[in-house]
């Protein structure tokens, strides 16, 4: 599991924070999970200053990694002198396995790919990395994050008061083109900026064979503005393919029901897709 | 380059310290013409496209000759031509960047900037030659991270646009790197590389140069299934305001930037011509007695001749609001049109030859500018095609026209008509 606070990681379901998070750890070693910790954030001077002292805490709390974006992480884990498992998660910018290859010589152990990659891209990746593979495979992603509060703005361009609204994650507010009415995008403000999220939920359940026989170390459930019950069941779908997969490759067979019980708790407006997992992108 | 020497910098009557190094003033070009142009103007240094491996693809970008061509022009003016390599790759990309680094070096490109840490390290290796700068591209807003990105070589970094002028001055204070950032020209409101709304759209890589803007679209906020504001006028919109910094070039100075660096490969000549124009003067103005110092309201007027947009000064003296973001239609028409760029004159005769970028005709005013606030406005008299027959119009993109000038032009200045 991932873990942290707004101080450090990005767009996290909620905050744990420095007096919860030896606890959170624990917790998860005891059930026999991972629990790293989010620190991928880009850092104003400001925000450096309690970092060193979070690695030390984090790392004394058996942190089984770090995620990081900003090589000022990589500073502060040398001053701060802990030892500490790198993941590197450069967002929409973790496109490639020789970048991959320059954060792994740098200590990284794990690389985070970017959501545009597609299937080709993803397997030539994992082949000519050295560094293990994440990859989102449920879940919404973030298409836009900028450190302006754009809805802050708006609201007061409009003459709402905004400081009496609650612009965060919870309030159900999302963008729509005009030509694309049926693309609904959500978007919230935290204390990074204003996030604007995909109008899709990826879906790669039907396309794990392929993902593990590529050789993808890790799969990523995204659990951001989800509820309890939907973030079960993606959770419970994808442990049994997982589990049936791995117990027999080549037995494998996909069974509709895994899927069935995530479409039971899917918000109708939102489209399961592939993402980009099958798209050829221009530019 | 040499760093900015605060420390051993001269005291001035008052006791405040100043800069006895000039920062460089960085321009765009988006074509060798935009290049002599830019120089001419009073860049410093240069920024260009090649044709692999950036992020304007559909700017018109150079090739490798007419790359050595710029930087020989710009040598004759002690300029220096950068190359953008700023995309993130994919892995089709990979193969030949390291040649194509080569050759950048050979032709005597002075840096590229770079965002890519394959391609940081590729240059770094293969291409000693090359200075490789940081790309805004990476966001780089904190002393830690920019002191990284030296330890691993490099000369300088650019900022990200979301720093501060404190933050700077912090960076500088920690950390002895040549900064470049941003002073004019438009800007990406998310974080650089971290926007990939054209990627959704339309399936064109923003990163890879794709990008069609569709941050300045307009959108229909919508709070529990309603939307906030019906009216046109009132969509939510993520385009930002341009940057203009004009006004604050002592404190881009005294904060230590190294590097002032313009946005815009794809503007007209005639943009790049009064910003540069602008700025240079500007900066020369400060340097030559930063005591007596005062922005002139003719640098302004000059910015706000060539194009008409909204402008700011983005995250340098505070976190940009509702101000900061256009939510009208955004792009009001410039107050003059270019019209003809001078290319010989003829002192005894007082007769200009000028080739035509847009219509112009006998009794119009125009207004003739060159490098350093030269201008001047006059009515055109007679005006011929060059064998000496009268013109009623110069209608013909490229014609070569000959007309008399009120006071003395030099080739390369230009000529533009006033429109509102
Ligand atoms: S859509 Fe806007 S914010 Fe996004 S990359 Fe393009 S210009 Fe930048």
């Amino acid at each position: 599991m991932l873990i942290g606070e707004s101080r450090f990681g990005m767009r996290l379901p909620g905050d744990i924070g420095d007096s919860d998070i030896r606890g959170a750890i624990a917790r998860a070693h005891e059930l026999g999970a991972k629990a790293y910790v989010s620190a991928d954030k880009l850092f104003r001077n400001d925000e450096l200053a309690g970092l060193p002292d979070y690695l030390r805490l984090i790392a004394d709390a058996g942190a089984d990694a770090v995620v990081f974006g900003d090589p000022a992480v990589l500073m502060c884990v040398r001053e701060a002198g802990v030892e500490l498992r790198l993941h590197w998660n450069a967002e929409m910018t973790g496109t490639n396995a020789a970048t991959a290859g320059f954060w792994g010589r740098r200590g990284a152990v794990r690389a985070v790919l970017a959501k545009e990659l597609n299937e080709e891209e993803i397997t030539s990746f994992v082949r000519e990395s050295s560094l293990e593979a994440q990859v989102q495979v449920h879940g919404m992603t973030n298409i836009y994050y900028s450190r302006r509060n754009l809805l802050q703005s708006y609201m007061d361009h409009i003459g709402r008061e905004a400081h009496i609204v609650d612009l965060g994650p919870d309030r159900g507010r999302f963008l729509a083109e005009a030509e694309r009415p049926e693309e609904k995008l959500p978007i919230y403000e935290d204390a990074n900026g204003t996030h604007v999220m995909s109008s899709d939920d990826i879906c790669l359940l039907e396309a794990l064979p392929e993902l593990l026989a590529a050789g993808v170390r890790s799969m990523y459930i995204e659990s951001l503005l989800k509820t309890e019950a939907y973030n079960l069941a993606v959770i419970r779908g994808y442990r049994a393919a997982m589990d049936a997969w791995a117990a027999d490759p080549e037995g494998y067979v996909f069974r509709e029901e895994w899927l069935e019980a995530i479409r039971e708790h899917q918000d109708p407006l939102r489209e399961l897709s592939f993402g980009f997992l099958y798209k050829e992108q221009v530019y | 380059m040499t760093n900015a020497v605060l420390d051993t910098a001269a005291r001035g009557r008052t006791g405040k310290r100043y800069r006895l190094d000039k920062p460089e003033l960085l321009a765009p070009a988006g074509n060798l013409e935009k290049l002599r142009i830019a120089v001419h103007y009073g860049a410093d240094a240069v920024y260009i496209g090649g044709q692999k491996y950036g992020l304007r693809s559909n700017a018109d970008n150079f090739s490798i000759d007419e790359m050595r061509e710029g930087v020989e022009f710009a040598a004759r003016y002690g300029a220096k031509v950068f190359v953008a390599t700023n995309i993130y790759a994919h892995q089709e990309d990979l193969e030949g960047v390291a040649d194509y680094l080569r050759q950048l070096e050979s032709v005597g490109i002075a840096a590229i900037i770079a965002a890519d840490p394959y391609i940081v390290e590729t240059a770094l290796r293969e291409a000693p030659g090359l200075e490789v700068h940081l790309s805004t591209q990476q966001s780089t807003m904190n002393w830690q991270a920019v002191k990284f990105w030296k330890e691993e070589g490099l000369p300088r970094v650019v900022l990200a646009r979301e720093t501060s002028m404190e933050e700077i001055r912090e960076i500088k204070k920690h950390v002895d790197i040549e900064i470049e950032a941003f002073i004019h020209g438009a800007m990406c409101s998310s974080v650089s590389g971290r926007c990939v709304l054209s990627n959704h759209f339309t399936d064109r890589d923003s990163n890879r140069g794709g990008c069609c803007q569709s941050c300045r679209w307009k959108y229909d906020l919508h709070e529990g299934g309603l939307a906030v504001a019906n009216a046109d006028e009132h969509q939510f919109t993520m385009g930002s305001k341009d940057l203009c910094m004009i006004r604050h070039i002592p404190d881009l100075i005294e904060a230590g930037v190294d590097s002032f660096k313009i946005e815009g490969r794809m503007k007209s000549i005639h943009y790049v011509a009064s910003v540069v124009n602008a700025y240079r003067q500007a900066i020369d103005a400060y340097m030559a007695d930063p005591e007596s110092y005062a922005l002139k309201q003719e640098w302004i007027d000059e910015i706000g001749k060539a194009a008409n947009r909204p402008l700011n000064t983005g995250f340098f003296y505070s976190k940009p609001g509702a101000g900061e973001h256009i939510y009208e239609p955004e792009e009001k028409p410039a107050p003059y049109d270019f019209a003809a760029i001078v290319q010989e004159y003829d002192e005894a005769s007082g007769i200009a030859v000028v080739q035509q970028r847009s219509p112009f005709k006998p009794g119009m005013e125009v207004e003739f500018i060159g490098p350093g606030g030269r201008a001047f406005t006059q009515r055109i008299d007679e005006m011929t095609d060059e064998e000496g027959n009268p013109l009623t119009v110069a209608r013909h993109p490229m014609q070569r026209i000959r007309l008399r000038t009120d006071q003395p032009v030099r080739t390369w200045d230009l000529m533009r008509k006033r429109l509102l």
